[in-house]
This record gives structure tokens, sequence and C-alpha cells, in this order.
């Protein structure tokens, strides 16, 4: 039983209760489990990666440059699609990002090796679900505090004939909710097709190895060698997930920020 | 799939976890930390922005004191020049001067002895006259024994060594 289960490759996103099993909040459980304890490592190694930064040298190190070139980033990302107003967002988007970027690198990490099993919460929508419901949240937000109702106007676009209104507001309304769904959904799926991807590789290699030294040279090995190469892709992947969360967020911030 | 299959159990605690960490993230990294790291990176363009002006500037400072320094220079030289130019047309008239005057003086010398030399020749005519005059009438008293008139004798002399 055990050893079929370490073939499924579903079994990596099981969640377990590590404590707390009887946490509870008005009736909701909030069992602490193994998704929350990667969370809490993503956060510990965000917070020591940025501490290392802010040395403040005029002159910056390489960690100080490291942590710089992020933030750098992110407010490029920001000046570059949302503008001067943008400024205001760079804590969340940073935030967003390397969080999402910290979770998806420490989900990848090969702690197999010593017996460790990274746990990857952005392969959950009910995770990723609620960084996407934040960042709509907040568009929402700003949108109608600082347009107000003029906001409902983002879904009339220029040049739009008046005959065409009705049409083109339902059109734009329901891709304008569509966003929360294909921001989280995103995330989640890229995460856990790559998880599978390798899991199934690696199960290959695994039932290779069991039927013999010629099943292993012709379905474990090439395996393996793909694996190496989906590792590869699976770590720009990561990088890529949390860029277009943090980009897509930006460019929705812009809708609602500098409506048209 | 666990993700929907144990969603019912896991979803309350999966959003507040989340929630929680990604608060502690927000409110510990994204508000406390990254404006002391942009902070930081500000003030640094700032310095390199105000140190490029400041070079800029002593830049631009050294540009003219160059210049004017070369204006100065090039004044001076003129200046010299003119000194030069001056002391030299001077020292010509000086010397011009001095050789005109000495011109003078020889001019004044060579007439001097000229009306000498003039004064001389004519003595010296006077004197043969004297010489002739007495010759002529010794040689008439003792030729002819005549004893003439010494202005007469003198007459015929000066007559004879005018047209002789």
């Amino acid at each position: 039983m055990a050893t079929e289960a370490k073939l499924d490759p579903m079994h990596q996103f099981q969640l377990e209760k590590l404590a707390g099993a009887d946490w509870n909040i008005a009736g909701y459980n909030i069992a602490f489990t193994n998704s929350a304890l990667w969370m809490a490592i993503a956060t510990i190694a965000l917070i020591v990666f940025v501490a290392g930064g802010m040395k403040r040298a005029v002159v910056p190190g390489r960690w100080q440059m490291a942590v710089e070139t992020f933030t750098g980033f992110i407010d490029g990302m920001l000046a570059a699609n949302v503008g001067k107003n943008g400024k205001k967002y760079v804590p969340y988007i940073f935030s967003l990002f390397m969080f999402i970027l910290f979770a998806n690198f420490l989900g990848l990490m090969p702690l197999g090796v010593v017996g460790v099993h990274a746990f990857t919460f952005t392969s959950h929508f009910s995770a990723t679900g609620v960084l996407a419901i934040l960042s709509f949240a907040i568009v929402l937000i700003v949108g109608f505090s600082k347009h107000g109702l003029h906001f409902f106007s983002l879904f009339v676009p220029h040049g739009t004939p008046v005959a065409m209104i009705p049409i083109i507001f339902v059109v734009e309304l329901i891709s304008f909710l569509v966003r929360p769904f294909s921001l989280g959904l995103r995330l989640f799926v890229a995460m856990m097709a790559g998880h599978v991807l390798l899991e199934v590789l690696s199960s290959f290699v695994i039932s290779g190895g069991n039927n013999g030294p010629v099943m292993f040279v012709i379905a474990g090995v090439p395996s393996f060698v793909l694996m190496i190469g989906i590792c590869a892709l699976e770590l720009l992947v990561a990088g890529i997930q949390a860029y277009v969360f943090a980009l897509l967020t930006c460019v929705y911030l812009n809708d609602a920020e500098n409506l048209h | 799939m666990p993700q929907i299959a144990q969603l019912g159990e896991f979803y309350a605690s999966q959003i507040f976890w989340l929630l929680v960490f990604f608060g502690i993230t927000f409110f510990v990294v994204g508000r406390g930390m990254v404006p002391k790291v942009m902070d930081t990176v500000a003030s640094r363009d700032n310095q390199i922005a105000t140190d490029l002006k400041a070079a800029e500037a002593a830049r631009a400072q050294a540009d003219a004191e160059e210049a004017a320094w070369r204006a100065r220079e090039n004044a001076n030289r003129a200046q010299a020049h003119g000194f030069i130019a001056d002391a030299r047309a001077k020292a010509a008239a000086a010397t011009a001067e001095r050789i005109a005057g000495t011109q003078a003086r020889l001019d004044a010398e060579i007439a001097a002895a000229e009306t000498r030399i003039a004064q001389a020749r004519r003595n010296a005519a006077a004197e043969i006259e004297d010489v002739a005059t007495d010759a002529t009438r010794d040689i008439l008293s003792r030729v002819a024994g005549l004893s003439l008139d010494d202005t007469a004798v003198r007459g015929a002399v000066k007559e004879n060594l005018v047209h002789g």
C-alpha cells in the first residue's frame, strides 16, 4: 500500500494535518498542515533574504545588490505598467511576486534526497485563489474609490457604437469577472502540471528499474535524462508564473488607477 | 486530485494560513523592509546625481579658469611684446640720435679743418708772394741796380703769380 502511494503522482499534493487538528475559528477548522508549514518556510526564507539586503551600504555587496535588483525589477514593472501612480503598490506587488517565487522554488528543491518532502502550496487553488481574490479585491477597491461608479466605463471601450454598448458591456464585464479565476488557476495549473510530470517521469525511472536492466535502459534512463531537462524548465516556469501573476496584477491595477 | 478531494476539509485552513503568512510577508517585508531598500537605492542614485553635477560644475569652473588664465597669459604676452618693441624703438632712436650727433660734430670738425687748410694755403700763398717780391726786388737791385717801389714790385709779382 505504501509503495503504491509513492507511485501515485497526485500523492505529493496531499494535505496532512501536522498540528492543531482541533483548532477552530467560528466553527472552521484551521489545522496547521504541511501546506501551512511551507508557507511559513517561504515567509521566513523571504524575510531572511530581504533582511540580508538591508545593510543600506552606499556601495552594495552581492546580497544587497540581489535584493535591490528585485525591488528595482518590481519598481520598473509598476512604472512601465501603471506609471508614476504605481509606486505605492511596490510593497504589495513585491510581496506577491517574491512570496510566489519563493513558494515555487522551495517546492522544486530536491529535498527528497535527505528525506524531507517539499510541498508546493502554489499547486493548490485554495491557496492561489486567495492571492488572486486579494489582487482582484485591491483592483476593485482602488477602482471604485478612485473613480466611483465611473469605474464601470472600463467595460465600454472608447469608440464603441451606441447600439453595441449593452452587448460589449456584458462581454467586457464577463472578461473582467473571469480575471481572478484565470489569475489563480493559471498559477495552480502550471505548478501542478510540472510537478505531476516530474512525478510521472520519476515513476518511469523506478518502474523501469524494477522491471530489469533492459527496461531500465529503454525507459528508465531516457526518462531520467528528460527529467533533468524538465527540472530546468520547471525552474523557468516557477519564475515565469510568479512574474505573470505579478505582471497581470500590475495590468489590472493600471485599469483601476488610470481609467481610460 | 487532493486539491478538490480535500477541499471541504482543508479550505478554511488553507485560506487562514495563507492570509496569515502572506500578511506577515506583506507587513514585515513589503511594508517594513522594501521601502528602506528602495530608500537606499534612491539615496544612492541621488548621491551619484549630485556627485556628477558637482564634477560637472568643477569641470566647468576649471574650464573657465583655464580660459581666464589663457586670456591673462595672452595679454601678458602681448604686453611683453609691446615692451620689447618699445625698447627696440627707443634704442634705435637713441642710436640714430647719437650717430647724428657724432656726424654733426665730425662735419663741423671737417669744415673747421677745411677752413684751416684754406687759411694755411692762403697764408702760404701770401708768404710766397712776400718771398717772391723780396726776391724780385733783390734781383732787380743787384742785376739792374734799380731800386723799385715795393708796391710796384708786389703788383708785378702778383700778376705773374696769378697768370704764371
